[in-house]
């Protein structure tokens, strides 16, 4: 019965990562991608793999999001192309 | 008593599915960004009730890290 | 007999939390405005999830688990309305306009 929730998540990735391509905005696909990072921490905690899904967690939805945000605060936000 | 937990992980995931749809369709930034938080608070009980399931009790400590990060996201997406 | 007064319990307790949650995805949802979704999620995720996590510790009984959970909920009980706070002064202050009825 476990498996559902594992099927259940990884189909939650397959689409919050095509959404962080598709989406026009530079913000709106860091948040995204913070999102992604965040139910790839629970598929680690799925797998007992803890010590992973601590460090998926502290670096994926924290650092990563927060170095892009400083980065696109530096730049413009909107994507030209 | 063990399937409740099961049903109610369940439903958490087809609830941040449905918020999935609003953090993508979402018109501007901001309905995004509560998109996020509202998963967030969602997984820290999914979290819960995984390390519930398997009867590991050190999940919590990842669940209070998740709290963390919702919080320090939200406010460094608010900043920008 | 006790065991299950307390399953019952924590399964009341459970359920009313998951139904909060529930309420609040389908606010997030339904409401047209960005400052009304944020009004029903701000508020209905917080109690949801504070239920359910009581209900987790009536179901642990009392050790050490049970205070980490505390920790958890009470940390949630207070991050959470400020998160929600932060967004609507942001919002507010890039000028996103509350919704009129046309």
């Amino acid at each position: 019965m476990i498996w559902a929730l594992d099927i259940a998540m990884l189909f939650f990735l397959v689409v919050a990562a095509l959404a962080a391509i598709s989406v026009k905005d530079l913000l709106s696909a860091v948040i995204i991608l913070s999102l992604y990072s965040l139910i790839m921490a629970i598929v680690w905690v799925e797998l007992r793999a803890v010590d992973v899904a601590f460090t998926e967690a502290s670096v994926g939805a924290g650092i990563t999001t927060v170095l892009f945000i400083f980065a696109l605060v530096r730049t413009t936000g909107r994507s030209e192309d | 008593m063990e399937d409740l937990f099961l049903l109610a992980g369940l439903l958490l995931i087809l609830t941040s599915f449905l918020s999935l749809y609003r953090a993508i369709h979402g018109p501007g930034i901001f309905n995004r960004i509560i998109a996020v938080n509202v998963i967030g608070t969602k997984t820290i009980l999914l979290l819960v009730l995984i390390g519930f399931i398997y009867g590991r009790p050190h999940f919590l400590d990842i669940a209070l890290v998740y709290a963390l990060l919702n919080f320090i996201m939200t406010i460094a997406a608010t900043k920008y | 007999m006790l065991i299950t007064v307390i399953n019952v319990i924590s399964a009341v307790f459970i359920i009313v939390g998951l139904f909060f949650i529930v309420v609040g995805t389908i606010g997030l949802l339904r409401l047209p405005d960005f400052y009304s979704r944020m009004h029903a999620t701000g508020k209905c995720d917080t109690l949801g999830v504070g239920l359910t996590i009581i209900g987790l510790i009536i179901y642990n009984g009392f050790n050490f688990i049970s205070v980490k959970l505390l920790f958890l909920v009470v940390f949630i009980f207070v991050a959470n309305p400020v998160a929600t706070h932060a967004i609507a002064r942001a919002a507010y202050k890039v000028g996103l306009q509350p919704w009129r009825r046309q």
